[in-house]
């Protein structure tokens, strides 16, 4: 009996017929990936990508030289150097990140006390040679002028969790 | 301006005319890899090209215009001449096999009266590119793809064969015209409908198409008799696939879904002239083929010998035996 049964699926093709109909159904479906360069998926607030390094709304780098963030960093990627300015306060002579060292943890932003370096949406910093992913501190404060208004709204977003 | 068309000598005519096939078919060809591209992206929820031109249109001439540019390798341990004559007769053998096909009510390049004989013998031969191929290479890969596609070709060639003598019983003539022409009552893939699903399963391992592609076999034989083609060579190759694909499907259209017929003799439906319907009916079987691409995984090399020779063959058989032996009963056979 069990032969006849798979003979006759077999003879009929069954099987082939039903997998052809789930092709079929699926063919009028929404498609699900995205046209990636022209529509980009949702990014979370928490997203950690590209360094930056933001200054208070009237210019002053937020920076204090604390060097917290290059002591947390597990890929010893920070390098820092300070000097006291002109006026007095404490401030970086040199803020280098490495991006090839960087394992784009966060601990550098979690440490910072004054929300100076940050951890931006931006994920397409791609570069052709070795040497441009040595940001320098003229780098790291353009890319924090550049995309301010996103990272001020995304530490807002995330302020209630924290 | 037929008097004029007259007075060109019949040399020239006939070149005419085979452009007249050719080029349409090369450019079918074309949007065939496109067609194909995008019916399997919206079955598996993808976009498919769509940068290339309007909605991507332009993407197989891209691809080519790539190929072209491309360098010629040929392995140094390679028999030169038989690896670079493989291509070429894999193209010219699936062009040629255009001469007897009907594109509508006596627009045959050839009006043959041994037309599926023709066809048959040329798709058989088919399998001597690939051989060609997979021998010349001098590859490992290559050489068990050869040997791979020569297996399935002959095996499934035995079932295509007597699902043809089947059709051949009820027509009553080797000329494809007339095998359209005896369809205007009822298409043969009515009353012959396991032969016609015999058929186009034999079609697909003919053309070395999913689910029975295992001469290519990516998986496992890296690209098979193709491994080491570049550049024009492959492109040949590639037109070769494709255009048995097309030709393959002309063949079902032609002995099984009513040729250029349309599928009632109504109104509406037969104002629409021949060649397109049976232009429509072959860009149905072909979105059948790449269904069948999208839904099925590859054969296994036994499971494939097991269907060509204990299903195929002893059923295609039986139905050979039981067709003919209707036609004495009720004495219908054709006059």
């Amino acid at each position: 009996m069990a032969l006849l049964d798979r003979t006759a699926r077999g003879l009929f093709l069954t099987e082939l017929v039903k997998g052809m109909a789930l092709t079929f159904s699926y063919m009028f479906k929404p498609r699900v990936t995205i046209n990636y360069p022209y529509e980009r998926g949702p990014i979370s607030p928490r997203f950690r990508g590209e360094h930056a390094l933001r200054r208070y709304p009237n210019g002053e780098e937020r920076c204090i030289a604390c060097k917290l963030c290059e002591a947390v960093c597990p890929a010893l990627a920070i390098t820092i150097e300070a000097e006291p300015r002109e006026d007095g306060s404490r401030r970086t002579t040199r803020y280098d990140i490495d991006m090839t060292k960087c394992i784009y943890c966060g601990l550098c932003q979690e440490a910072c006390p004054v929300d100076a370096i940050v951890e931006g949406p931006n994920l397409e910093f791609a570069t052709e040679t070795r040497e441009e992913l040595f940001y320098n501190k003229e780098k790291l404060l353009a890319n924090g002028d550049r995309w301010e208004a996103q990272l001020a709204a995304n530490i807002a977003a995330d302020a209630p969790y924290r | 301006m037929l008097e004029l068309w007259n007075q060109v000598p019949p040399v020239l005519q006939t070149v005419v005319y085979i452009l007249v096939i050719i080029v349409p078919l090369l450019v079918g060809m074309a949007m065939l890899t496109y067609f194909e591209r995008k019916v399997m992206a919206s079955m598996q929820l993808r976009q498919g090209p769509a940068l290339v031109g309007p909605f991507g249109l332009l993407q197989p001439f891209a691809d080519g215009i790539k190929l072209l540019g491309k360098e010629t390798v040929i392995p140094a341990g390679a028999n030169r001449v038989v690896f670079v004559a493989a291509p070429m007769l894999t193209f010219f053998l699936a062009l040629v096999a255009w001469a007897v096909i009907p594109f509508g009510e006596g627009m045959v390049l050839a009006d043959i009266n041994v037309g599926i004989l023709y066809l048959f013998a040329i798709s058989s031969l088919g399998v001597y590119g690939i051989i060609m191929a997979g021998w010349a290479s001098n590859s490992k890969y290559a050489f068990l793809g050869g040997l791979r596609s020569a297996a399935q070709m002959v095996s499934y060639e035995v079932s295509i064969g007597l699902v043809i003598i089947t059709v051949l019983l009820c027509v009553g003539s080797l000329n494809l015209s007339d095998v359209v022409e005896a369809q205007r009552t009822v298409w043969f893939c009515i009353p012959l409908f396991p032969m016609f699903i015999v058929f186009f399963i034999s079609a697909l391992a003919e053309t070395n198409r999913a689910p029975f592609d295992l001469p290519e076999g990516e998986s496992e034989l890296v690209g098979g008799y193709n491994v080491e083609y570049s550049s024009m060579t492959f492109a040949l190759f590639f037109l070769g696939e494709y255009i048995n694909m097309i030709l393959m499907s002309g063949m079902t259209t032609v002995l099984f879904l009513g040729g250029w017929l349309p599928p009632v003799d109504v109104a509406p439906l037969n104002w629409i002239p021949g060649p397109i319907w049976f232009v429509l009916k072959i860009i149905f079987c072909l979105f059948v083929f790449v269904w069948v691409r999208a839904t099925l995984p590859r054969y296994r090399y036994d499971q494939l010998m097991r269907l060509g020779w204990k299903v195929f063959l002893p059923f295609s058989l039986i139905w050979v035996v039981l067709t003919a032996g209707v036609l004495v009963a009720f004495d219908w056979l054709p006059k």
